[in-house]
């Protein structure tokens, strides 16, 4: 059995290694799947932090990551048609700066996520799990219809948005982007686990009403770390859009939502890197079964199902010999 | 607006909010017996589309296409009973969310594998197509009626089920205290397997009813399946009463909220933008309502329980 610390030493060196040897071998298809495994594990890491630590089964995240999507869609697109966007006396010219997008994102992604929030905390367990899946419904039909920003068709982005001292163009260049702020989140997750808010939402999930007796408010910590796993999980949006140079109501759907919890329970759920080895798997898989098969979403149900009936703890959990991750 | 127009889509409403109720009813009695959230229900609902429309296909008898499509769900439904979800009714929910959307990812694949990419279709019989004359000179579609009329008839028998039969005092008491009633000597894991094969069966009727109108999909089941969350959420959880009182609700904002919204707006703001903003605003209603409904009363309208 291997200690995690090594495992999660070993899994990261592995993640950045595989692109740089592409690079070598010059595969560059191979560096734009790395890339999409870093965004696909970002918004994994930002839904960990609900449901690893805080253990908010949220079935909606797709909305944030959706949204994200959408702040760089409408951005970029007002940038390249020149035409500002006007909300009300407001005028916003649009943007190609990487930066402002992803301020974007994070604070439209959080302020949406605080409304959700806020109304789906109102009630625990199962009635969760649906009114999350329902709202990240809501947000997709909505999107479906609102025809300004290219309806069911989506917007596309002819030229990828730029990165200051970086081309953004360059396969490698963005996946070193994209891989920094995968470590960023790492970071941030690591460090909110440890926390003493980390510590008490941990406690709110295990014995909400022991937290609230010493007089903390479990409701409230954990719409704190719903807002802030929805802003993680709104850049990763803001990214992907980016990767595709493309956004679509796809980006909303409760398939995402499904599939970024699939992420995380391959992983190992609460653990630090139970979100990079989920997503590196799931890309690997995807391109390797979908090679092989057409129904490869045949073999990843009945791989999910071993994983749920026999192997509780994921990947991580396997190789480390422990079950659950302590915190 | 007219009024024959509002009498029209008042019948919508309530055509699209029986079949809800079909799919809400066995989600919410499963859950509210078992404990189970089943994301595995709107496959229920595709294999009873598709077993019609291969049935139908072959013997071009409807009756016959309904019949294949109840035991097809019925035992798809036992199946995976059997052999999955009984494994999960003590294990947490995140475990149920993620089994059951494998058992989706699985259901939806394999009929693509057999029945192929393209959309099968499910003809109205000949005994209910064409238009009914009702009075006041409104012409409605036959079979739309009937929807409505089968709705209403096993929303009936499941009260009577319920309520008035040994199986409905099991499930009641099943809900209440499942070790009590295993220890008065019924065989509970065979109750369950009961339950879940009924609750199938209801989402496999509503999938062939809902195919003769709309055509026989792979993913077909995940928008109904959504809002027959939507719909429990309302009517609060394990209470058949509240998924059909939710289902027509929720059937009756969206066709209406269709035709008034756009209207609405039109009042003050420019047609074009209105009717972007109305349709928009109508696509989203059904939700807004779901949140007015939590802020009010989180447990439901007839739910007990906060779950």
């Amino acid at each position: 059995m291997i200690r995690e610390n090594v495992l999660n030493a070993g899994i990261l060196l592995a993640f950045a290694a595989v692109p740089l040897w592409a690079l070598w071998a010059d595969e560059p298809f191979t560096i734009t799947l790395a890339t999409r495994a870093a965004i696909l594990a970002l918004a994994a890491v930002g839904l960990n932090i609900a449901l690893g630590i805080g253990g908010l089964v949220s079935l909606g995240h797709a909305a944030f990551f959706g949204l994200g999507g959408y702040a760089m869609g409408i951005l970029a697109h007002h940038a390249q048609t020149y035409a500002p966007l006007e909300i009300g006396p407001l005028t916003i010219a649009g943007t190609k700066s990487m930066p402002v997008i992803w301020i974007t994102a994070l604070v439209a992604s959080a302020l949406v996520a605080w409304v959700i929030g806020k109304l789906s905390l109102r009630t625990t367990g199962v009635y969760f799990i649906m009114i999350t899946l329902a709202f990240g419904q809501m947000l997709y039909y909505f999107a479906i219809s609102w025809s300004a920003y290219g309806g069911e068709d989506g917007l596309s982005i002819y030229v990828r948005n730029g990165f200051p001292g970086l081309n953004t163009l360059v396969p490698i260049q963005f996946f070193g982007l994209t891989f920094a702020v995968l470590l960023a989140a790492l970071v941030l997750f690591a460090a909110l686990r440890s926390s003493p808010f980390g510590l008490a939402l941990n406690a709110a999930r295990q014995a909400p009403a022991r937290v609230a007796a010493v007089g903390l408010d479990p409701a409230r910590l954990k719409l704190v770390a719903f807002v802030i796993s929805g802003a993680v999980t709104g850049l990763a949006g803001a990214l992907y859009a980016d990767l595709n140079r493309f956004v679509s109501p796809t980006m909303f759907s409760w398939q995402l939502s499904g599939e970024l919890i699939v992420l995380i329970v391959i992983g190992g759920v609460g653990r630090l890197m139970g979100p990079v080895v989920g997503a590196a798997l799931f890309v690997a898989l995807e391109h390797w079964l979908g090679g092989l098969t057409e129904y490869w979403l045949i073999a990843l149900g009945g791989i999910l199902l071993g994983l749920v009936l026999f192997a509780r703890g994921g990947v991580i959990g396997l190789l480390t010999g422990k079950a659950g991750p302590h915190v | 607006m007219s009024t024959i127009l509002l009498i029209e889509q008042v019948l919508n409403g309530l055509q699209f909010g029986v079949m809800l109720f079909l799919m809400a009813a066995g989600l919410t009695l499963i859950f509210g017996v078992m404990g189970l959230i089943n994301l595995a229900h709107g496959s229920l609902y595709m294999v009873g589309a598709f077993a019609a429309a291969a049935v139908a296909g072959v013997t071009g008898s409807f009756v016959l296409a309904l019949a294949a499509a109840l035991a097809a769900a019925a035992l798809a439904g036992a199946v995976i009973e059997i052999a999955v979800i009984r494994r999960l009714y003590a294990a947490p929910h995140l475990d149920q969310v993620l089994a059951t959307f494998a058992l989706i990812l699985i259901f939806s694949e394999g009929t693509r594998w057999l029945f192929g990419s393209f959309p099968l279709y499910l003809d109205i019989p000949d005994a209910l197509s064409g238009p009914v004359t009702l009075p006041g000179g409104i012409e409605y579609p036959r079979y739309r009626l009937a929807l409505i009329a089968i709705g209403i008839a096993v929303a009936l028998g499941l009260w009577w089920l319920t309520a008035r039969t040994r199986l409905g005092i099991r499930i009641r008491a099943g809900e209440n205290d499942r070790e009590m009633i295993a220890a008065l000597g019924v065989d509970i894991s065979r109750l369950y397997t009961l339950v879940f094969a009924l609750g199938a069966a209801l989402a496999g009727l509503a999938g062939a009813l809902v195919g003769a109108i709309q055509s026989v999909q792979v993913g077909m089941g995940e928008p109904v399946l959504i809002l027959a969350f939507v719909v429990i959420v309302i009517g609060g959880i394990g209470s058949i009463k509240g998924a059909f009182v939710g289902a027509l609700l929720v059937g009756l904002t969206d066709t209406l909220g269709g035709l008034f919204l756009p209207a609405l707006f039109r009042l003050f703001m420019a047609p074009d933008a209105a009717t972007q903003t109305g349709a928009a605003l109508a696509s989203m209603a059904i939700y807004i309502l779901m949140g007015l409904v939590l802020v009010w009363r989180p447990a439901g309208l007839f739910g007990t329980r906060a779950a």
